[in-house]
């Protein structure tokens, strides 16, 4: 049974409070104003700030990327390497399989988990890429999009895991995961291409870096979801933190972590142009050429490949999400 | 320094006893919880008179359980009665750790629990202890026999044996032909057949109940209790069980503690609660319980006050009643074993046809009945017959009497009525 804990018992009434805090504030606001009105007719509105400090602050951030880039060396190559073997693998076993045996699978596994609806969308927009020429673009984009995936799956498991069990942890991951999404990728575009060069490696790691906090939040939050009556009735019987985190917190949380992953690879979908920049093929780079040479039809047949996509696998997902909640309704 | 003490004491009467089984199988000691800034309050002599309110407000704590103490004995039934907030769901949970006490020691087989280290409180959870909880806990991507194998699956038992041991579970609790559905697809008096599969398919010595029941439908709960104690019978585990409910815990308990404000107000047999509640707040409780149901034959017996032996003539009987001017007398054979009793009107009418043999003059005695005989039963019985009805134990031995006057006080007020241990 939990007991809320005891609220403080002030010692002045509510409406006593607040009118001292109003009070309180009013005056702070009144000496604000006035500082700000003497300032203004003392300095006029040209009022420059002390220092400027930006340059330097700037230049420091450059050091330290340099000196990373020079002594992470061995670190980046050994990543470089692992990323591209998975790239060669996704890629070689997604051109092996000659485009007919795709697309009927493809619109089999749809069939399955979407319905008719969903496959007869699959199968036409998989056959309307292939008639445009762009097959072989698209699978190089879904190798690229999968390998990030995987690996921010990766990532995002044990982090989302040790988030879920270490507040601290959590309150101190959750503004870096705000930055990863807000910060523009430019930003980190450039010591991506830095620290592994031009191609595929620096669009994979940029497209993680995107990509990853859904999966990250929604590992934690699945966790912490688990029924607490679930949790104890487990724990009364002896089970150890792995055995509970194996065979009930993961297992429980699955739709939420699904829901996350769904999110980190539309995620990364929508970093294929971006991840053009630095290099990356498939459809990116297609839309990214018709950028340059003006061919506004080559762009919107790129563009609408990548949405084609992004459907397929988003309703694929939804539909793996969708047969894991039905088995975990509860009672 | 007095806890030391203690059980140093405690430790050499358990070693003096060494083999021998002890009786008390769960014993605690002074448990305190306390929610909140002062968590000295336990230890501290102050503690001991606080009161809820005060620690509320002087110490911001909130006291969840008060210096409990209780021991439980080997395959009894111990229910724990309390209303919510009364401190009963975390007294329970301490008892397995899933609720960690501020002080205080708990004792199972004289080994106090609060001791032990991570893995001996997996091992003390996998083996000695199985909880039933209120909502049951199942988990819902798994079978039915899947659920109630849990407990053996953790602890890394073969799949066959596994299978074998929780089928057996779902048979005892009547499951049989659900093991593969899944728990949504049963219903809630079903969802704890496999909540209580789950607990016997550990084999513990101790099962810990939660409101078990009390998620149910009254018809259900009945019935479940019903099953309960039909299964404890046969299985006799140690039992703590929780509940809200007082018809509940006086039909389930071998003994009840009424816990209010995180203290034990009473600890008692049924009967005991019913006819000697300790204050106004258990007499509250014990206001609308149906006596006939609860309260038995002991409770209102007297010692009979002359035995006779069938070995006796008539005319000895006429003698000793006529001497000690009573109307009636209880007859017992050379065994102590009781045979029924006989009026003065019967010894001196058999005495004046010259009759030898005692048995022959208790023409209408009434048939000894069980101390555990219910008033229910009893009532009528009595109105029946025109003397006391003699009262026997589980050997046939007699051990008193119930006069038609002290069963009509029993149903009344509770004065007049014995004192039961």
């Amino acid at each position: 049974m939990d007991y809320p804990l005891p609220t403080e018992k002030q010692g002045i009434s509510f409406s006593q409070l607040q009118n001292s805090a109003l009070f309180v504030f009013g005056l702070g606001a009144g000496v604000v104003a006035v500082i700000v009105f003497a300032a203004a007719a003392i300095w006029g509105s040209q009022m420059e700030f002390p220092i400027d400090a930006g340059r330097s602050v700037g230049a420091r951030i450059d050091a330290v990327v340099d000196w990373t880039n020079i002594n992470g060396d061995w670190l980046f190559s050994a990543i470089k390497i692992v990323v591209i073997k998975i790239l060669i693998t996704m890629e070689d076993a997604l051109l092996w399989m000659p485009w007919p045996g795709l697309v009927v699978l493809v619109t089999l596994i749809s069939l399955r988990l979407g319905g008719t609806f969903v496959a007869a969308f699959s199968f036409l927009g998989m056959m309307g890429m292939g008639l445009l020429g762009l097959w072989e673009s698209a699978m190089e984009t879904l190798a690229l999009v999968f390998t990030a995936v995987t690996l921010s799956i990766g990532i995002a498991l044990p982090v989302g895991v040790f988030a879920a069990r270490n507040n601290r942890f959590d309150a101190v991951l959750r503004p870096i995961l705000d930055g990863m999404q807000t910060m523009p990728s430019f930003v980190y575009l450039v010591p991506a291409i830095m620290f592994f060069s031009l191609g595929n490696v620096p669009a994979v790691m940029a497209t993680i870096v995107y990509a990853v906090p859904p999966a990250i939040r929604l590992t934690n939050l699945g966790i912490r979801q688990v029924s607490p009556e679930i949790v104890e009735a487990a724990r009364s019987f002896g089970t150890t933190p792995m055995q509970l985190l194996t065979k009930v917190q993961i297992p429980m949380a699955m739709p939420t972590i699904m829901a996350g992953i769904n999110q980190t690879t539309m995620m990364a979908l929508a970093m294929v142009v971006i991840a053009s920049l630095v290099g990356a093929g498939g459809l990116g780079e297609d839309v990214n050429r018709a950028l340059g040479r003006q061919e506004p039809g080559a762009a919107a047949i790129g563009g609408m490949s990548i949405v084609i996509m992004a459907i397929v696998i988003d309703r694929l997902t939804q539909g793996v999400v969708k047969k894991r909640q039905d088995a975990l309704r509860g009672t | 320094m007095a806890q030391n003490s203690t059980s140093a004491v405690a430790d050499r009467s358990a070693e003096s006893e060494g083999l021998v089984v002890q009786k008390n199988l769960v014993k605690v000691e002074g448990l305190w919880k306390l929610y909140g800034e002062n968590q000295s309050l336990a230890t501290d002599a102050a503690g001991a008179s606080i009161t809820k309110q005060e620690a509320l407000e002087k110490h911001r704590t909130v006291i969840a359980l008060k210096d409990v103490s209780f021991s439980v004995d080997r395959a009894e039934t111990f229910v724990v009665m309390g209303l919510s907030g009364s401190g009963k769901s975390t007294l329970v949970r301490c008892l397995i750790r899933l609720i960690e006490p501020t002080a205080g020691r708990i004792l199972v087989e004289n080994d106090d629990i609060l001791q032990y280290d991570e893995s001996q409180l997996v091992q003390f959870r996998r083996r000695k202890v199985a909880m039933v909880f209120q909502h049951f806990g199942l988990l819902p991507h798994r079978r039915v026999i899947e659920n109630a194998g849990w407990g053996l699956e953790i602890q890394g038992i073969s799949k066959e044996e596994r299978y074998e041991r929780t089928q057996t579970a779902l048979d005892l609790v009547g499951l049989q032909g659900w093991e593969h559905a899944y728990p949504r697809e049963l219903s809630g008096g079903m969802q704890q057949r496999v909540g209580l599969a789950r607990a016997l398919a550990q084999d513990p010595e101790i099962m810990l109940m939660d409101e078990p029941f009390s998620g149910l439908d009254p018809l259900i709960r009945r019935s479940m209790q019903g099953e309960l104690v039909k299964l404890q019978r046969d299985l006799k585990k140690t039992i703590v069980f929780i509940t809200h409910d007082l018809h509940e815990a006086l039909r389930l308990g071998d003994r009840i503690a009424i816990m209010r404000d995180g203290q034990v107000v009473q600890i008692g047999t049924p009967e005991d609660i019913v006819l000697n509640p300790a204050d106004e707040y258990v007499e509250e409780f014990t206001r609308d319980i149906n006596r006939e149901e609860v309260l038995t034959a002991s409770s209102v017996m007297d010692k009979a006050e002359i035995v006779l032996l069938n070995s006796q003539t008539p005319k000895e009987a006429l003698e000793i009643l006529l001497s000690r001017s009573l109307d009636s007398g209880c007859v017992v054979n050379d065994k102590g074993e009781c045979v029924g009793s006989v009026t003065v009107d019967e010894v001196a009418r058999a005495s004046k046809a010259g009759s030898t043999d005692l048995a022959s003059a208790m023409n209408g005695s009434t048939k000894p009945v069980s101390k555990d005989t219910s008033f229910g039963q009893l009532i009528p019985l009595s109105l029946a017959s025109d003397r006391p009805i003699p009262v026997v134990d589980d050997d046939g031995k007699l051990v008193g009497e119930v006069h038609r006057e002290k069963l009509a006080a029993g149903l009344g007020s509770r004065n007049h009525i014995n004192n039961v241990d």
